[in-house]
């Protein structure tokens, strides 16, 4: 018992000792509440830290609001776009994408050259310098390299790459490690996950890189940040209108900046992920805390009894007892706003793998804090209410008396079976209460599903892979050209060392517009029957494409507000720059990005143009890939190379590590829950039955045979629980993932036999750690304290 | 004996209580008339079964009669709700139980300082253990003493806040002889010395001549009410 200060009022007192008397419980309820709150802190605290530093980042470095690439404009262009009204700043810039020769690499990797002013630094998207110094005017050949490219290759100031610019090879000369915001996510275009190897941003001089690209008195990218109150729409459409006749490729507001947009999805992500996943734990804290609670009201019975007789109001027993689940949650809150913390502030160094700040500090806001520990305490007093209610409500004679003896029956298998009396005991006792048997199987049922949701995050990621690498992307290297070329250099791709198999890629970059909404994309062309890259759906199938018309993402006819029959007006972003109305053949469930496909053949003829490619799909001899590298290296001509088994290899080290440190955490904490479900449901088995087991024992029966009888029934419960867990964690899973469906990622839940297998195990282990912690109590159990006591 | 007012601390009459227990209905008083004037000590004797606790439990605002009326001085229980009910527990009635019902994890005192930082006006802890022979038991657990230590913490928890009235259900039924003694002389000095009006339950006939008046019960009726002409002193009883 515990000792306590004297201004503690004396009811406070027997809430303590209570608690203190039921702390295996209490701290097993308490866990599963702190794995709730600790999941939402982390998430949310990660949320925030993310979002501040974002806002502080694009704030200080002046990251421009409307961005536009074109093929070349003259300088003189640029004042037309400043007159344009709401226009504050602009910034005009050369920018070329290149193969690089990076020592030490085989693969070739592309390299974006982006041009410096002259003099200063850039009025718009300021570069953070964070190594090295900044680039000397008059030395052609230095750059600042993007940070991530040089920590992946672990080159720095002072170390060379070779570019292959216009065909010839030109040394690089790093002075400097910088960042941009533009490139805070840094992926290269085409590509479906950032691959810090094999593409790097490098800043030079523009009077360097200028002549090297034929863009001396003229630009091929611009910047702009627009005034307060100034509509980006409207400024969008007047640069749109201003550079088409340059080769305009259509300006995009800093929502759909592509780095900008993929940090908007992860933050929303965060966030959902931030409500979601936390309000299962506490949901599933909140019943067990009713559990717990309704039975240890029922062994309280003759104290209520004696409160109300001694004056006791209802409302003051009641709050005494939700009091039970307000102290429960608030320990349990307090250790999950430390631990989310703590997790939290190690999480934030995986954002540092994708997203790269100048600083990206941790915040732990007392919002969030404060949120967390609010959002503990109500869902316990929901958990305790309907328990207290039930318990306060017993008239006060009512509990002066012992309870009726239960009313027991012949259960229903006894009819069929003749079974022994431990087995007819737990199936009476389990069939006599069927609420409660129901209770406690849904309790441990949701253990098996957070944790089946926790682990179904591999198999989601494995189909995913399956259906990217294995089912629609099949080539091994995709080759994209600088221009658009006519098809005979897919033959150049074809001859080149180790090339088996090529497919010809047409890109085009277009603009939908439909019903006011726009978005600038690429229509990818492919051959009628592709054998390497295939247009594959959600759930794995793979899609033949209509001789006409253009096929979309699902979530782009969302975004468009159009559907298979109606029209989307494309408006042809290189060339000739025509616009079409193009029927929209099929919507495609597909899991990345927002895609648009039509027959290469379609497109061609909807452009009027001859067998043009922008790009090829390669299947290369694995005995010849390095040859393969290299040769890609020197060709000309050639704007950047992807190669499958990288992507691969790069998306499973990058993105698997994330995955894997928020699996353990689910894994972690739906362990909790496992264990603090079956522990309670033991637990309050015991102390229920406690008398009638020593009873037993005193009659005769062994140790083992009383255990049979308490660990039996935890075993049946157990046992049923497992499909029911699967079940509802399939919801669950669905409802989580329904979280992760946005712009970039549209994942449907998968669970493989094999988690499901581990799930089961992994329950099964904690009952049985609970059971044998019961156990232990069962033979210490004292049976003349036991049968002496009445309540 | 002591001069009785003529006009009763409570008055119930034409009580009737039907219990529903488990598959069977019990009816546990049929029609009792009953009284009990200031500062009197009454016994209430009869078999198990025969309604004494129901009967206490009804003028205990514990519970209501499923028919008749009591009345407690200018309150008319039957007709009070809830929290009337909890109000006139609160300041009137102080129980003593057969099992002492007291809270395990209070120690004495604290169990006495339930009632007192309830009621004002109350003893301090310290006193009411004194009143029951406890002052060197304070700080113990109830598992911590014997049964009849438990009864005398359970009797200083009723009578800390100086009760109109003590219900005692049984108080001596799970304690022996010497124990029951010690524990039904506390009772008496409480009634004497506090005069507060008393009701002792029993089934145990040798108790009664301790009280002013015994009442028998059997089968849910009165079935007689005597005045004892000499009370006894506990030592005088003969059990």
């Amino acid at each position: 018992m515990v000792s306590m200060p004297r201004f503690v009022p004396t009811l406070d007192r027997k809430l303590l000792r209570d608690l203190w008397e039921m702390k295996g419980q209490a701290l097993a309820i308490a866990a599963v509440v702190a794995a709730g709150v600790a999941m939402f802190v982390m998430y949310l605290s990660n949320f925030d830290s993310l979002q501040q530093t974002r806002a502080e980042y694009y704030e200080t470095a002046r990251f421009a609001d409307v961005f536009a690439s074109l093929k070349r404009a003259p300088t003189s262009v640029r004042s037309r776009i400043a007159a344009i009204p709401g226009v504050e700043q602009v910034m005009t810039r050369v920018v070329a994408d290149v193969t690089l020769d990076v020592p030490g690499m085989d693969e070739p990797a592309t390299g974006r050259l982006i041009s410096l002013p002259e003099v200063g630094t850039p009025a718009l998207n300021d570069l953070f310098l964070r190594r090295g110094r900044w680039i000397d005017p008059s030395r052609a050949d230095e750059v600042l390299a993007s940070e991530m490219f040089c920590e992946a290759h672990g080159i720095g100031p002072g170390d060379r790459v070779a570019a292959l610019i216009n065909g010839r090879r030109r040394w690089l000369t790093i002075v400097g490690v910088a960042l941009s915001p533009e490139y805070i996510y840094t992926i290269r275009p085409g590509e479906l996950f950032p691959d810090k190897r094999r593409f790097g941003i490098f800043w030079m001089n523009g009077a360097t890189l200028a002549p090297a690209f034929d863009m001396e008195g003229g630009f091929n990218d611009v910047s702009l940040s627009l005034g307060r109150g100034a509509s980006s729409v409207d400024v969008i459409a007047q640069v749109d209108r201003i550079l088409e006749p340059y080769g305009g490729l259509g300006a995009v507001p800093q929502s759909q900046q592509i780095s900008g947009w993929t940090l908007e999805n992860e933050l929303t992500q965060l966030q959902m992920f931030g409500f979601i996943t936390p309000l299962i734990f506490l949901g599933v804290a909140a019943f067990i805390l009713n559990v717990a609670l309704t039975r240890a009201l029922a062994l309280q019975r003759s104290q209520i009894a004696a409160l109300k007789a001694l004056g006791f109001a209802n409302g003051e027993i009641a709050w005494h007892y939700i009091k039970w689940g307000l102290v429960i949650a608030a320990l349990g809150a307090v250790l999950g706003v430390a631990g989310g913390a703590w997790l939290g502030s190690g999480m934030i160094s995986l954002y540092n793998q994708y997203f790269r700040f100048p600083v990206l500090y941790y915040r732990m806001s007392t919002d969030v804090a404060v949120e967390s520990l609010l959002g503990a305490l109500i869902v316990a007093t929901l958990g305790a209410w309907s328990a207290v209610r039930r318990a306060v409500r017993i008239p006060p004679a009512d509990a002066m008396r012992p309870e009726a003896p239960a009313r027991y029956h012949r259960s229903l298998f006894e009819h069929a079976v003749r079974l022994p009396m431990a087995s007819r005991m737990v199936l009476r006792n389990l069939e006599r209460q069927p609420v409660r048997s129901v209770v406690s199987v849904i309790g441990i049922a949701f253990a098996v599903a957070v944790l089946l949701v926790g682990l179904s995050f591999l198999d989601v990621m494995d189909v995913l892979i399956n259906q990217q690498f294995v089912l629609s992307m099949r080539q091994d290297a995709t080759v994209s050209f600088a221009q658009p070329r006519s098809s005979r250099a897919v033959h150049d791709v074809l001859h080149m060392p180790g090339a088996m198999d090529v497919e010809p890629i047409r890109i085009v970059p277009v603009r939908f517009r439909s019903a006011g909404r726009t978005r600038t994309l690429v229509i990818s062309g492919l051959p009628e029957n592709p054998t390497l890259n295939r247009v594959v759906t959600r759930d794995g199938r793979t899609l033949a494409l209509p001789p006409e018309g253009v096929v979309l993402s699902k979530m782009l006819g969302d975004i468009l507000g159009i559907g298979p029959g109606d029209l989307v007006q494309v408006s042809v972003l290189e060339g000739r720059r025509q616009v079409f109305d193009v029927p929209v053949r099929m919507l495609v469930d597909d899991s990345l990005g927002l895609q648009a496909y039509m027959r290469q053949d379609a497109l061609h003829r909807l452009l009027g143009e001859g067998a043009t490619v922008s790009g090829a799909a390669v299947t290369v001899d694995p005995a010849a890939m390095a040859r393969f590298y290299s040769a890609v290296k020197t060709m000309p001509a050639v704007a950047g190379v992807s190669l499958r088994e990288t992507t691969l290899r790069n998306f499973r080290e990058t993105m698997a590590e994330t995955m894997n440190l928020q699996i353990f955490f689910n894994v972690m904490f739906s362990a909790v829950i496992a264990f603090g479900v079956v522990y309670n449901s033991a637990r309050v088995s015991l102390s229920e039955r406690s008398h009638e087991l020593a009873s037993l024992r005193v009659l005769g029966f062994t140790r083992a045979e009383i255990s049979l009888i308490l660990l039996g029934e935890l075993a049946l419960l157990t046992l049923v629980s497992l499909p029911v867990g699967a079940v509802i964690g399939y919801a669950l899973g669905a409802l989580i993932m329904s979280g992760f469906n946005n712009e970039m990622y549209r994942l449907s839940f998968t669970v493989s036999a094999a988690t499901v297998a581990w799930a089961f195990l992994v329950v099964i282990a904690a009952a049985a750690v609970s059971g044998l912690i019961v156990r232990r109590r069962l033979d210490r159990l004292d049976l003349v304290a036991v049968l002496k006591r009445r309540d | 004996m002591r001069e009785l007012n003529s006009s009763p601390v409570f008055a119930a009459r034409g009580l009737r209580k039907v219990y529903e227990m488990g598959e069977v209905t019990v009816e546990a008083l049929r029609g009792v008339d009953f009284d009990l004037y200031a500062g009197e000590f009454i016994v209430l004797l009869g078999p198990s079964g025969s309604g004494k606790s129901t009967l206490l439990n009804i003028l205990g605002g514990l519970d209501v009669p499923t028919s008749g009326s009591v009345v407690y001085k200018d309150h008319n229980l039957t007709a009070a709700d809830d929290s009337a009910l909890t109000q006139y527990r609160r300041s009137h009635v102080g129980f003593v139980f057969q099992f002492y019902n007291l809270i395990p994890s209070l120690t004495a005192r604290e169990n006495v300082a339930l009632v007192t930082e309830l009621s004002p006006g109350s003893m301090t802890p310290e006193q009411a253990l004194g009143l029951v022979d406890l002052g060197q038991r304070l700080d113990h657990f109830p598992a911590q003493l014997s049964g009849g230590e438990q009864q005398r913490v359970a009797i200083a928890r009723a009578i800390a806040k100086r009760p109109d009235v003590l219900l005692c259900d049984e108080p001596t039924g799970a304690l022996d002889i010497t124990t029951g003694a010690v524990v039904l002389d506390a009772i008496v000095r409480v009634n004497q010395e506090l005069g507060t009006s008393t009701v002792v339950i029993t089934h145990n006939a040798a108790i009664a001549g301790i009280a002013d008046r015994v009442v028998r019960l059997a089968d849910g009726h009165v079935a007689s009410v005597e005045r004892n002409a000499t009370k006894l002193s506990v030592e005088a009883l003969r059990w």
